[in-house]
């Protein structure tokens, strides 16, 4: 894909630190976007804007706490400043995971999860839209798992709040359709970050075995898949899942 | 400065993308300039931002004539 194709975007990234995310705001700064990413530290916002320096592109890193309206409006506000426009590409990529045999999980384990994978998407959605419905232009890509559609025990929380990620798209890709804004999810498989760096190596091995491609996946195939969502050429690509999962599942 | 009459039907012609004699004062969004669901939320929208005030949910689900948005607006920002 062409280093100009996204010249005209203003592109926000959720949890953009490290891992897919990371590879995310690269990916689409590298094709010319203005790319705001978000860390839940400053730490963590710092590294990212040293990252796009290095790059010698116009990114800049925020502190965002998604589960916090006040958070999610300032950061907006930093963006429009910053960047010179509220965001026409929206990269719903934060996420945690507290798993936990259902049997054992705590309230708080639920809830947690719920609230900044699934329910961040909502508030951020709902802070951007009007912009993009206005300006009849505006993609947004939510970032899901396999898990929230093939199941795993031990993540009663996380597929659940993956898979309602997949709906919540859906039904508001039929809202805004008609104001020129698509929502579309990819969905990971098994991808080589610190998320699944801290299984056990048992599981892991059992898990490689039932990918057909043999590997992990690098983030930055499931950047290529966010790219193409973002890009002129997905533009009548609406309400869709991408699977990037080495065949793991296939649907 | 035009008054708020005639700058609530400049949005709607805008918005709804209809012809400025359609809007008259009794006009329904809905059943008259053809607005579907989200169209009425952007017209509420563009009236925020021409008047430069926040419409609560409750009372924007109350404005679906032109003669309505106005009397908001005159009521609200007087």
């Amino acid at each position: 894909m062409s280093d100009s194709m996204l010249d005209a975007e203003i592109a926000l990234v959720t949890g953009a630190s490290r891992g897919i995310g990371a590879a995310i705001a690269s990916e689409l700064s590298r094709l010319g976007a203005k790319v705001a990413g978000t860390a839940t530290t400053e730490g963590g916002a710092s590294r990212i804007a040293a990252r796009f320096a290095d790059a010698d592109s116009a990114g800049i890193g925020l502190c965002l706490d998604v589960t916090q309206p006040t958070s999610i409006e300032a950061a907006l506000t930093a963006v429009e400043e910053q960047l010179g426009g509220r965001p026409t590409i929206l990269v719903n990529n934060a996420g945690i995971t507290r798993d936990n045999l259902l049997m054992r999980m705590k309230e708080q384990e639920w809830d947690e999860i719920l609230d900044t994978n699934l329910s961040s998407v909502f508030r951020l959605c709902k802070a951007c839209m009007r912009s993009m419905t206005k300006a009849r232009h505006g993609r947004i890509i939510n970032i899901s798992s396999v898990v929230g559609v093939s199941g795993n025990a031990g993540q009663c929380n996380y597929a659940a709040a993956k898979a309602g990620l997949i709906g919540f798209s859906k039904s508001l890709a039929r809202e805004i359709g008609p104001r020129g804004v698509t929502v579309n999810v990819v969905a990971p498989g098994f991808i080589d970050t610190d998320m699944t760096r801290e299984l056990p190596e048992a599981q892991r091995e059992a898990l490689l075995g039932s990918i057909p491609l043999g590997r992990l996946g690098a983030p930055e195939e499931i950047a290529a898949a966010v790219a193409f969502l973002a890009s002129p050429a997905a533009a009548y690509v609406t309400g869709q899942t991408i699977h990037v999962n080495g065949g793991m599942l296939m649907i | 400065m035009s008054s708020v009459e005639e700058r609530v039907r400049k949005i709607v012609v805008e918005q709804l993308g209809v012809k400025e004699e359609e809007v008259t004062m009794d006009a329904s969004f809905v059943d008259d300039l053809g607005a579907d669901s989200l169209d009425t939320v952007e017209l509420v929208m563009a009236l925020e931002e021409e008047f430069e005030t926040e419409i609560p949910d409750e009372d924007a689900e109350k404005i679906t004539k032109v003669k309505e948005a106005v009397d908001y607006v005159n009521a609200h920002l007087g």
